[in-house]
Order: C-alpha cells, then sequence, then structure tokens
C-alpha cells in the first residue's frame, strides 16, 4: 500500500521523475481550466445568467467576500493566489468521491510546494504593497531580539500548513484503504463522505490561513500608511 | 513520508500556471461580468429614481389641474343648473301664460259657441214661435199677424207716456227722417194707419222710411236719433232665451259642483 502518490512513479529519468502526484494534478488543472473557459464563453451581464455562470459568480464572490472579511481591502488583487489555492486544494479533495483515486494533496510534495507557494507569497504582497525595507522592517518589530522568533514563526507556520494538509487528507485515505480491507461494503462510503468534508474544510483552513498571512504583512504596511496619511493632515 | 524535491517544483509551477490560468478564463471575466451586471443595475435603479421622481411631479401637476379642472366643472355646472333653472322657470311661466291663453282663448270660443248656438236657437224659436203664432191668430181671429202686430204698435204709440212723448219729439225734431223696420213688407194700409198715429204725436209733415228686416222676425221698431220705439216678438223671444239659457246653465253648475 502507497502512503503518498508520489510513489506510483510513471516515468523517471534521473532527477525528473513523473509519478500520478503530477500527473493527476495536471489532469485537475485541465479540468478546471476548461470548465472555466467554457463557462465563461458565453458570460452574460443581463438579470438572466446561465446555472452554471450563476454557481461560478457565486464561488467567486464567496471567495472575495471571504477575503475581504479577512481584512484586504482591495479583493480583486489577492483572488488569483488566494482563490485558486483553495479551488485546486477542494479539486483534488473533490474527487475522493471516485474510486482508485488518490487526492494529489495526500503527498507531502504537493502541500509543500503549497504552502512554500503561500510561504513565498505572503513577502510577495507584503513587498509589493509596502516596499523592500519596510517589509524586512516588519521582522525587527516590535524589537530586534524578535527576529529570530518572527523567522522561526515563518518557517514553522508554512510547515505547519503542509503537514496539516498532508495529515488530514492522507490520513482520511489511510481509513479508506484500511477500512476496506476490513469491511468492503457501506462503512467505506460514510468514510468517502466524512473525507469529502474534511477535504472541502482543509481547503478553507488552507486558503484562510494563507489569507491571514498575507493579510498580516498588507496589513502592516497599511498601518503606516494610515499613519502617514494622518500625520501629513 | 518522504518529499519528492522534483515534485516539489513541478506542483510549484503547475501551481503558479494554474493561478495566471485561472486569472486569465476565470476571475477576470466573471467579476469583469459582475462589475458590468452592477453597474447596469445601478444605472436601472438611477434611472427608475429618476423616472420615479419624473412621475411623482407629473402625477403633482396632474393632481393639480384635476383639482382645477373639477374647480372649474364645479362652478361650470353650478352656473349651467342655475341657467338651466331659470331656464326652466322662464320656459313654465311662458307655458303657464301660453296655457292661460289658451285656456281664455278656449273659453271665449266656448262663449262665443255658445251664444252662435243660443242665437241660432233663438233665430229658431223666433220664427217656430211667430210660425205658430201667425197660424194660431190666423185661424183663431181670421186676421194676419202683420196686421195684430201693426195694431199693437198703433196702440203702443197712442199709449206712449209724456215723458216718452216728450224725448220722442226731441228726438224727431233733432234728426230729419222717421225710419220704420219691420220684419215683413207693410202694406200701404197699415202704412197709413201708422203715419196717421204717428202724426197724432209729432204732427203732419214727417217723412218716413219704410224699411224691411227679415231678422226681426216679427215686429215693428220706430227709430229716430237717439229713441227707439218698438214691439217684436223679440222681447217675448229675448225673455224666453234668458229662461232657456239660464235653464241651460244648469246642468253645467251641477256639473262644476
Amino acid at each position: 500500500m502507497n502512503l503518498t502518490p508520489d510513489q506510483t512513479v510513471f516515468w523517471s529519468r534521473g532527477f525528473i521523475t513523473i509519478n500520478l502526484t503530477i500527473v493527476t494534478s495536471w489532469g485537475i488543472m485541465l479540468f478546471m481550466v476548461i470548465g472555466a473557459k467554457l463557462v465563461t464563453r458565453k458570460l452574460k451581464t443581463t438579470h438572466k445568467i446561465s446555472r452554471w455562470q450563476c454557481m461560478l459568480e457565486m464561488i467567486v464572490t464567496g471567495i472575495k467576500d471571504q477575503i475581504q472579511e479577512v481584512g484586504l481591502e482591495n479583493p480583486g488583487e489577492y483572488i488569483g493566489f488566494i482563490g485558486t489555492l483553495f479551488l485546486f486544494i477542494a479539486m483534488c479533495n473533490f474527487w475522493i468521491i471516485l474510486p482508485w483515486y488518490e487526492p494529489p494533496t495526500g503527498s507531502l510534495s504537493t502541500t509543500a510546494a503549497l504552502a512554500i507557494a503561500v510561504f513565498l507569497a505572503v513577502p510577495f504582497f507584503g513587498i509589493q504593497k509596502s516596499g523592500f525595507l519596510a517589509y524586512l522592517k516588519t521582522y525587527v518589530k516590535p524589537t530586534f531580539i524578535m527576529l529570530p522568533f518572527n523567522i522561526i514563526s515563518e518557517l514553522s507556520r508554512t510547515l505547519a500548513l503542509a503537514i496539516r494538509l498532508f495529515g488530514n487528507i492522507m490520513s482520511g485515505g489511510m481509513i479508506i484503504a484500511i477500512l476496506l480491507s476490513i469491511s468492503p461494503l457501506f462503512i467505506p462510503i460514510v468514510m468517502k463522505a466524512l473525507g469529502l468534508l474534511t477535504g472541502m474544510v482543509q481547503a478553507y483552513i488552507f486558503s484562510i490561513l494563507a489569507t491571514v498571512y498575507i493579510a498580516a504583512a498588507v496589513q502592516e504596511s497599511i498601518k503606516k500608511k494610515k499613519l502617514i496619511h494622518q500625520k501629513t493632515n | 513520508m518522504q518529499i519528492n524535491w522534483f515534485t516539489v517544483v513541478a506542483q510549484i509551477l503547475n501551481f503558479l500556471i494554474l493561478v495566471w490560468l485561472m486569472k486569465k478564463y476565470l476571475y477576470k471575466p466573471i467579476l469583469q461580468a459582475i462589475d458590468e451586471r452592477e453597474k447596469k443595475i445601478a444605472a436601472e435603479l438611477a434611472d427608475a429614481k429618476s423616472k420615479v421622481a419624473k412621475a411623482k411631479i407629473e402625477q403633482d401637476e396632474f393632481q393639480k389641474k384635476n383639482d382645477a379642472f373639477d374647480q372649474h366643472k364645479k362652478k361650470m355646472m353650478d352656473g349651467v343648473t342655475g341657467d338651466a333653472e331659470k331656464e326652466r322657470q322662464k320656459l313654465l311661466d311662458a307655458a303657464k301664460t301660453e296655457a292661460a291663453a289658451v285656456k281664455h282663448k278656449l273659453e271665449e270660443a266656448s262663449k262665443e259657441l255658445q251664444e252662435s248656438l243660443n242665437e241660432q236657437f233663438l233665430q229658431k224659436t223666433q220664427e217656430e214661435v211667430l210660425s205658430i203664432t201667425k197660424k194660431a191668430l190666423s185661424e183663431l181671429a181670421s186676421t194676419n199677424l202683420e196686421e195684430q202686430t201693426v195694431h199693437v204698435f198703433i196702440r203702443n204709440i197712442k199709449a206712449i207716456s209724456a215723458k216718452d212723448k216728450k224725448q220722442f219729439t226731441d228726438a224727431f225734431h233733432a234728426g230729419s227722417a222717421l225710419s220704420i223696420k219691420s220684419a215683413f213688407e207693410l202694406p200701404e194700409k197699415e202704412q197709413k194707419s201708422i203715419k196717421t198715429a204717428i202724426a197724432e204725436v209729432l204732427g203732419p209733415d214727417i217723412k218716413y222710411a219704410f224699411e224691411t228686416d227679415p231678422k226681426m222676425v216679427s215686429g215693428i221698431e220706430l227709430v229716430t236719433k237717439g229713441y227707439k220705439l218698438s214691439w217684436s216678438f223679440a222681447a217675448y223671444i229675448s225673455s224666453l232665451e234668458k229662461s232657456m239659457a239660464s235653464s241651460a246653465k244648469e246642468p253645467l253648475k251641477a256639473v262644476k259642483k
């Protein structure tokens, strides 16, 4: 029994390895892009819209509202990253309803990749908003002593992100696999439903934490801008 | 639980590509569509608001006009009603006057008819009485009615009172001719008797003018200026007429009661 889909290798040459994780991710990406393209091909701006457009609008506006609720003032700038994060994880976890499907999020490589993406996105948005030096200064706040703790915090939360998602999804898959060997009827269905719920919750947790981290980085610059604005007035 | 670093790098790349693709094919068009719809709805709402405001103004204006129209209508209606009442009263008065005139005319016509009938009746009665009297007198006294009439007329002349005689004389002297009317043509003998009787009162040299008036039925009438002496059945028949007229009115009175 494979613990992760990384272990299912289709093609390998030296460092390069094409495994099930990558192939499944491509499949999900293809599905998402084609689906989005098909629905947005005939978008209507009138009062009457198609069901698919309505569904996508609900998802997009839902994500946008969530980002705004966390504290990011202009959600349009972050929806590309955070929204895709949520939708990708949700899609990866959604298809566990299919038999023999192994979610890419059940691979530590994928969750680590996503956590690294968040780890990189936080300074990216922070620097974009307040500048390189101003962002770096946030690591030495409130005092210089806090620098190592802040760095440890950054790394540990990234690690936590990766491990949390991987642990939840992998454990779900493991439980289903074990239960299938013990009791192949009915019980795995219930567990799959539970796994689906867990998967959606994890997608939400992952993306909302990413939003919170980005918001924390961006808030510093916003606070600074507000202070400068008040002083000039 | 191993990490495949190639998979990590590949997944990071995959994810970044997906972010770019989703931005292009999902978020951008969807958010754009939502924005456009919101703008459209906002425009429609603004338009609706302006239309409502416009409608309110128009409604107020219409209400004002309606009120003014109602007042004007009421005023006109009052005026027209007053005029109509006046006109009705006028027409009513005219109709009453006309009705009164017609009634009066009808009464006049009725009266005339009654009088005409009475006259005809009287005429007929006189003729009948005369005819009966003539026949009776001729059968009873062997003389005709004319002779008797002349005799009675002469007797009346002779029996004239002093006062009447004076009046007669004065009237005769004022005029020139003495007119004697009779219902029939008087024979020479009777004319002579009358002349003699008059000469006894007025004296000789009198111009006589004998005339015949069939309307008189029977009798003789002496006329000079301002004086008239006569004898005829008319007096009796007039009394009969009055008696008959009063008896003719009796049933009418009874009906009126």
